[in-house]
């Protein structure tokens, strides 16, 4: 069953061909054998899965169920879930339980979709490898000795496994795509304001935006029916209508115009993943889209300005972690000062910690223009150049990241190495777009991503353009050793 | 760019985030070179640039002033470090 898509699972579970309660056991079981080896699932609910399980098949057996009634997934645990720890991956939420449910965590419980657990995380998203989760770093299921990406690499290496058919994550610089191509998974990120930000513990607010991984376009497409909201709790949420993403992803891609961005093809570039790449977009000329090479002359400037907004975002953001109504608080604290200083130098990792002190940095008196007013404005030009690119492209494609997964504690001491990890995928976080990454090809036994970049809302052609290439392709369809029998 | 001590004290006492004596050498050299990634910016023509906050220059929506959440003081505080009669207790504030 752990080798069906949710495409076939929603089949075999209409049909009765299995009981929700059934493939919940076996996802479970699934956790319990194998999730020791990659550390991607950090809580598991097995007692609320199989309840909700049994109640999604009487939904099921009276009929009409919605499409995702009784099918398991996991959440990232940077959503808020009612009576279940929910840690951001940092020990100063570890002990936190929230009294309600994130939006999204309602929208797939509405749904009658049965939730195993919470996947591990880079601490507050902030990491591209996971190594900064309180909780220890995931595994990549292709290889152990290698990264999944981050920061949603619990979510991704759990798909990967084939510990769940799908799972919430979260990208504010690339934390679904880098991910999800590092470990040969499909991910969304959709267009700020599509999915609803309450109960999704935020790190960077005008950057944050979640969506679903899964093994196929086609699965992210069920997924993203039922994440994408308009939400009144979120102010930033956009009130327009959700399309249905599966009704589209059967037309052909003939006459496509697919802009070949010449920035994301240089320099830092690993030959393997640039010829895995390539070849792909070959494959989709042959299916008929028409390449059209562009240019995006900001995108150098997109890491230096992410790096003074989301850490500008996250140092006023996480000032509420203080010790005095929630989470972690210090042993013993002799004044109010010595409790809020305390209890975030013991209850922050060493990455949030740098980021809190750039952040403050770039917001104090003095510096402000300099480096946020400034990195607003160049977020502007960067804006301005994919606006460009649309006026004569439909979708935008390039690699996800400039290499496959590397090793652990290979990027060394340097954070600005770790960094320039999602130099192809900030951009579009700092102009709002939607992105998605699915796997197009191996190197050295490790999978590739490809990026798919579209226009505001067009998330239903990122996913129709990606559906096609599954179809004509089977690199999605791989599985790590050991996990597919 | 390095940054000076007494501009990493500064900047621990504002972000409330207590620095070990021992890693201020450390955290000056990890912050300076984040700053010299960041500092690309500077190079760049921005005059007449607005700054952008949303992708889509949504702005601010208001809803009518009433009553929306119920009352969830208990469920809320139970997560709590410490409490006492539906107040968050911190340790003594004023002398």
């Amino acid at each position: 069953m752990h080798n069906l898509t949710i495409a076939e699972l929603i089949k075999g579970l209409q049909s009765k061909e299995f009981t929700s309660v059934e493939l919940t056991q076996h996802f479970l079981d699934r956790i319990g054998n194998l999730n020791p080896a990659y550390n991607a699932v950090i809580t598991v609910t097995a007692e609320q899965a199989l309840k909700a399980a049994a109640a999604a098949d009487q939904r099921l057996t009276a009929g009409n169920a919605p499409d995702l009634c009784g099918v398991p997934i996991l959440h990232k645990d940077i959503f808020c879930t009612n009576g279940v720890r929910t840690s951001c991956g940092s020990k100063m939420l570890d002990n936190f339980t929230p009294p309600y449910n994130a939006t999204v965590v309602e929208n797939f419980e509405q749904a009658g979709a049965v939730v195993l657990g919470k996947t591990n995380m880079d601490e507050f998203a902030m990491g591209s490898s996971n190594e900064t989760s309180f909780y220890g770093p995931v595994k990549n299921p292709w290889a152990t000795d290698s990264v999944p990406g981050g920061s949603s690499g619990g979510s991704a290496a759990a798909v990967a496994a084939r510990l769940a058919p799908g799972a919430t994550a979260t990208d504010t610089g690339g934390s679904i795509r880098q991910p999800a191509a590092l470990c040969g998974v499909s991910g969304i990120k959709p267009t700020y304001g599509r999915v609803s930000r309450w109960g999704m513990i935020a790190f960077a607010s005008s950057l944050d935006q979640g969506g679903p991984m899964a093994r196929t376009a086609e699965d992210c497409a069920l997924l993203l029916n039922c994440m994408a909201s308009y939400d009144d709790k979120d102010s930033t949420c956009i009130d327009r209508e959700v399309p249905d993403y599966t009704a589209t992803l059967n037309g052909s891609v003939k006459d496509l115009r697919i802009g070949v961005p010449k920035e994301y093809f240089s320099e830092g570039l690993h030959p393997g993943t640039e010829d895995a790449v390539r070849t792909a977009l070959a494959k989709l000329e042959a299916q008929g889209a028409e390449l059209i090479e562009i240019s995006l002359p900001n995108s150098a400037l997109s890491v230096p300005a992410y790096y003074v907004i989301a850490p500008a975002e996250a140092s006023a953001n996480l000032s509420r972690f203080d010790g005095s109504r929630y989470g972690y608080r210090c042993e013993n604290p002799s004044d109010l000062q010595d409790m809020y200083c305390r209890s975030r130098a013991e209850g922050f990792g060493e990455e949030v910690q740098r980021r809190i002190l750039i952040g403050t940095y770039c917001l104090s008196a003095g510096y402000y223009d300099a480096y946020y007013g400034k990195a607003q404005q160049v977020r502007q030009l960067i804006q301005q150049d994919f606006a460009n690119a649309f006026d004569s492209v439909d979708l935008i494609m390039g690699p996800t990241c400039p290499s496959p997964a590397f090793k652990f504690g290979s990027k060394g001491d340097d954070p600005v190495a770790m960094y320039l990890e999602d130099i192809y995928t900030i951009a579009t976080n700092l102009a709002g777009l939607p992105g998605m990454s699915i796997p197009c090809g191996m190197v050295d036994n490790k999978p590739v991503g490809l990026q798919i970049i579209g226009n505001y809302f067009d998330e239903a052609r990122i996913l129709n353009a990606a559906h096609q290439y599954q179809q004509a392709t089977d690199w999605h369809d791989l599985a790590p050793e050991g996990v597919a029998s | 760019m390095s940054i000076e001590r007494q501009e990493i004290e500064k900047l621990a006492t504002l972000s409330r985030i207590a620095i070990n004596e021992s890693t201020i050498a450390e955290v000056s050299q990890r912050l300076g070179s984040v700053l010299d990634l960041v500092d690309q910016l500077q190079a760049v023509n921005t005059e007449g640039v607005e700054a952008m906050s949303h992708p889509m220059q949504a702005t601010q929506r208001l809803r009518e002033d009433e009553v929306t959440e119920l009352n969830q003081r208990d469920a809320l505080q139970a997560t709590a470090p410490e409490t006492e009669d539906g107040l968050f207790l911190v340790p003594k504030v004023i002398e």
